[in-house]
Parts: C-alpha cells; structure tokens; sequence
C-alpha cells in the first residue's frame, strides 16, 4: 500500500510509532498527484518546496517528542481559502494573480497542528456551482470516469481525496458544497453547523450560510478534522463556544430513531439511488435503529429560497471586487466608475455575474419585499419545521443527491437545472445543520450518497453514525480506479 | 419578463459592464429562474419574523483599532495596482 492511500489515523499511528516519515508520506502525495492531476485537474496549485519543508520541520517535531494526530499529515485545501505565501485565486480571473496577506483561521489552526499544506484545489468560481465547470481555469475530472463531474463546488478537494492525492482536504458548504461532491466521489464531506468553524479567511459568498469543513476517506477522519478546525474566533463573531456541543457518544445504533423525511424520497429521484439508500435504511435498521416516516412539507421551497438569500449576499460580497485594492484592474478605464464596471465586467465569470445580477435585483427597490424579505420568512419556516422534527428523531437520513456524476457539459447552459442539484442541500444549509454525506453504495461504478442530517451543533452524533455505518459496512464502497 | 432596459438597469447598479450579448443572454436566464422562484409567493408567511441569520444571534464588540501585524499590512497594500507612500492610489471621484 501506498503512504498516500492511508488515513489520517492510520498515518497518525505510523508517524508517532517513526514507523514512517512526514517527508516519505508527504512525497508519496506529491508523486500521485504528478502522476494523475493532468487526468484529473484537481489542483491549481501545488506547493512542492513548502510542502517538504513543513514535512521536515513535523518530522523533527515528532523526533523531540512531540505528538498529535495531525502532526506530518499532509492535506490540500480549497482556493477559496486564505493561504499566507500560497496563491488564492477563487478560481476566477478576477483573483488569477492574488496571494493573501494571512492564513484564515483553519490554516492557521492545521499549520499549528503541523498539517503539511501540499496546494490548493479547484473549484466553481467563488464557489458558484455544483459541478467544478465554472472554474476560470477549466473543470475537473471525476477520478472514477474522467468524462463526468466531481461535482461541486469542492469538485477539486473531493477528486483529490478519492484519488488518494492527499490524506484529506478542506472545502467550504454554502448550500451544499462539500456534500454534492463528495457524494459525487464517494468519500466523506462533513458541513458542520454554522457557527462551529471560523469563517476568517475564507472567501466570503454567503456569509449567513457558509462553513469550511473536511472531505476525508472516512467518517472517522471527518471527525479529527473537525476537532482541529472547530471552535470560536474573535474574528469570526458567529462562531460559537464549543460548550454548545453535546458531548455524549453513540456506541451503537440500537435505539436511536432516524427520521426519513417523505419529502426527499420523491419521483426525480433516479432509480438506482433510491435503490441504494432502499438498502442503506436496511441495513441502518439491522442494526439497531428504528427508522420513521416524518414530514417537512417546506422542502421543495428551500432551492427557491437558497437561490434569493443566496445571490443576494453575493451580490454584496462581491462588490469588494473593484479593481482598486487587489485583483484584476482594467488600468485603460479612464474614471473611478469604469474601473468598477470593467474590471468586474472582464474578471468575473458567466455564474457569479448571473448571480451579482439576480442578487442585485432582488435587493433592488421595489422589489426588496416581495423577494428578499419573502425568501427570509420562509426561511424561517424552514429552519422551524427542521428542529421541530429533529427535536422528534436523533437525525435524518436522506439520499444525498437525485443521481450519480453526471457528464461533462450536460448541463453547464441550464443554469436552473444545476441549481436544482442542491435539492436535498439546501434546506439544512438555510437552518444552519449539521451535515455529513458518506458513501453508501455505487451504481455502474459511480459512487452513490447518503446524508445525515443532525441537530444544530450536535455533529457528534451524525459521526458517529457514520462511522458505525462505515465500519459495518467496511469502508462502503470498493474502489477501482482506472487512471 | 425582464426587457433589456431593466437588464441594463440592474447591471448599472451592481458596476457591471456587460456585452450586447450578455444583456440578451441574463435577460431570458433571470425571468426563467425568478418564474421558478415565484412559487415562493405561495407560502402563508403571515406573522412570521424574517430569519436574520442561521444561528440568530447578534454579536457585539467594541470598534476599536488593533495592532496587526506589519508585514501583513504591507503586503495587503502590495495588493493594489497602485499605491503611493504606502496608501492605494485611485481616480478622481469628482
């Protein structure tokens, strides 16, 4: 077995054990993605010479002693984040050339805990999308059939982790971000409630909704990451104490109740997928669980809403984008206000001007009400119905997307229908949920999805759901990639 | 339906330079998605106090001015496409 292939707790183990190095594992990673990332396109910057010197220093910090479960464990994380040194580009030309001034909380957090930073990974520009095809800089392949989507907008982070090009990465969930890729790629994604990791540093999209997490080989994994990320920042004020956690562990399923919300399991669900959750409930109930029908009737309005709330805060965030402090500038614009136009008009992309304009209406006056303040009622009702239904059942199960990869350009000119693959994302994202998409089976080769979904702050049980799923399981799914 | 003027309108607001063909294109786009998201209108929301934020919670802290890191700074500044004494140049406003 290859080093890269390993977990992040397996290579714990090696490394505190000097059964291996920093530096071995970490030149195992590099090797993969030389020898695959050309197929795959998952990085849009690798950091070779950074990378080593980190793996060194974690080596001679194992070498005095020291311990810790990310020590020399390297990871690569999505170009939405803030890297000190490292380019950040958001995968737009606006941000092609920007190096960030400081690390964001997470970097910092991993940095500290001697996590090697390999590069940064692809995704939709600004994190628009659910495919990874918005990117400035080209799409990336689906590991398991390179003519499909990882999907998105994490599509990079999540490729690079089934392909075994890091231990794990980082990505960040707006409405779905983490989990429609991960799913789509058949590893674990985990967005943790909003609120329990810092959004400092992270490009801003939709700040009342957007929360950096882990994509990982396993549940298990996802939790280790978590733990090292979570926790409250001054420089995020909307970040909680970790007290809010409940701190109590599942051991075993027998007895817990697991909500199906009938509203999930619908016709636009694909025949295969509904066959595969069929089996996952199955096998969720030989072991212990009691699986029950509960009804949130609001569902099928969470992407209308998602898609008011959404544009809306991008449309304000990305006004910062002006050609006048960083990024792209159109220096033959002869006044401050074509700065502004051309330089927005030239660096950014087909989706975050869709998106600019859609928010920009919806907050423009006169329509203020009938969109922007609607689309915050219904939210509410949303984020209400949720909790009252989880305050019935431990979590809920759902399937994590209507179907599996799809093609390359099969829907990049419907923007609708994209939108429309963050159906059953949407809504714990607009309540501020935790989260975790796990692999529960494929359909001809492509992985397949499931999501639990657990009351707020309460990752813990949904993980170890997860994880007593996985380890019945073994590990889910088989993976045979032809790369 | 969106006519191109309200296209143009809504692209002025948000200083966003757009082409002839751009205009035609977002104009069909945003009236089909924002017929989808009409149905929004449906919902009985009477009564109902619009959510603020996931967590509803306001913050607080003092507004005040704290030491950062210098080089932090200069390299935040470095960032303009131009700077003059360590400030960010730019065009006559009025």
């Amino acid at each position: 077995m290859k080093l890269n292939e390993l977990t992040i707790k397996e290579a714990g183990e090696k490394l505190q054990s000097k059964e291996i190095t920093s530096v071995e594992l970490t030149r195992d990673c590099l090797a993969r993605i030389k020898a695959v990332d050309d197929k795959i396109r998952a990085c849009l910057t690798v950091c070779e010479e950074e990378a080593i010197a980190a793996a060194e220093e974690a080596d001679r910090r194992i070498a005095r002693g020291e311990s810790g479960a990310f020590l020399g464990i390297p990871y690569l994380a999505k170009d939405n984040i803030m890297t000190r040194g490292v380019k950040t580009t958001a995968a737009s030309k606006i941000l092609a050339d920007y190096t960030a001034p400081f690390d964001a909380t997470v970097i910092e957090k991993l940095k500290k805990a001697g996590a090697v930073l390999l590069g940064k990974t692809n995704l939709d520009e600004f994190a628009h999308g659910a495919s990874t095809e918005n990117s400035a800089f080209g799409p990336t392949h689906n590991p398991w059939d390179l003519d499909r989507v990882p999907g998105g907008s994490s599509g990079g982070s999540a490729a690079a982790v089934a392909a075994d090009m890091c231990l794990f990465a980082l990505g960040t969930d707006t409405g779905g971000s983490i989990r429609h890729p991960a799913a789509f790629c058949g590893v674990a994604g985990l967005k943790p409630s909003y609120g329990r990791v810092s959004r400092f540093g992270l490009i801003a999209m939709t700040s009342s909704t957007d929360v950096p997490g882990p994509l990982a080989k396993t549940a298990e994994d996802a939790e280790l990451v978590l733990k090292v990320i979570a926790g409250r920042d001054k420089k995020d004020p909307t970040t909680v104490d970790p007290k809010k956690a409940p701190a109590r562990s599942v051991l075993s399923l027998s007895g817990l109740k697991i909500g199906l919300p009938k509203e999930y399991f619908i016709d636009g669900l694909e025949k295969d997928v509904k066959d595969i959750i069929e089996g996952a409930k199955k096998r969720f109930a030989e072991l212990g669980a009691r699986l029950v029908e509960v009804e949130l009737p609001h569902t099928k309005y969470a992407v209308p809403v998602y898609y008011i709330i959404t544009p809306s805060e991008i449309s304000s965030n990305l006004a910062r984008f002006d050609g006048i402090r960083y990024g792209l500038s159109v220096s033959e614009a002869t006044g401050l206000r074509e700065i502004y136009a051309q330089s927005r008009g030239r660096g950014f992309g087909p989706e975050a001007k869709r998106r600019i304009m859609l928010g920009t209406y919806a907050l423009s006056a006169g329509y203020f009400d009938a969109y922007y303040l609607k689309a915050q009622k219904v939210r509410a009702k949303i984020r209400e119905e949720l909790d009252r239904v989880l305050d019935t059942v431990d979590c809920l199960l759902t399937p994590a997307t209507p179907h599996a990869a799809f093609k390359i350009g099969a829907q990049s000119d419907d923007p609708l229908k994209m939108y429309l693959e963050d159906i059953f994302m949407a809504g714990p994202s607009l309540a501020g949920l935790p989260a975790l998409v796990i692999p529960a089976g494929l359909a001809d080769n492509l992985p397949v999805g499931l999501q639990l979904v657990g009351r707020r702050f309460d990752e813990k049980t949904i993980l170890d759901i997860g994880r007593i799923y996985e380890e019945a399981e073994g590990r889910t799914i088989k993976k045979e990639l032809d790369l | 339906m969106l006519t191109k003027k309200d296209i143009q309108h809504i692209a002025d607001l948000a200083r966003l330079d757009l082409t002839e063909e751009e205009l035609d294109k977002y104009g069909e786009q945003l009236t089909r998605i924002l017929g989808y998201i009409d149905q929004l209108q449906e919902v009985n929301t009477d009564g109902v106090e619009p959510a603020a934020a996931a967590t509803g919670e306001n913050v607080w802290r003092e507004d005040e001015v704290s030491e950062w890191d210098e080089g932090e700074v200069k390299e935040a500044v470095g960032e303009a496409p131009e700077t003059e004494e360590g400030q960010v140049k730019v065009k006559r406003v009025l």
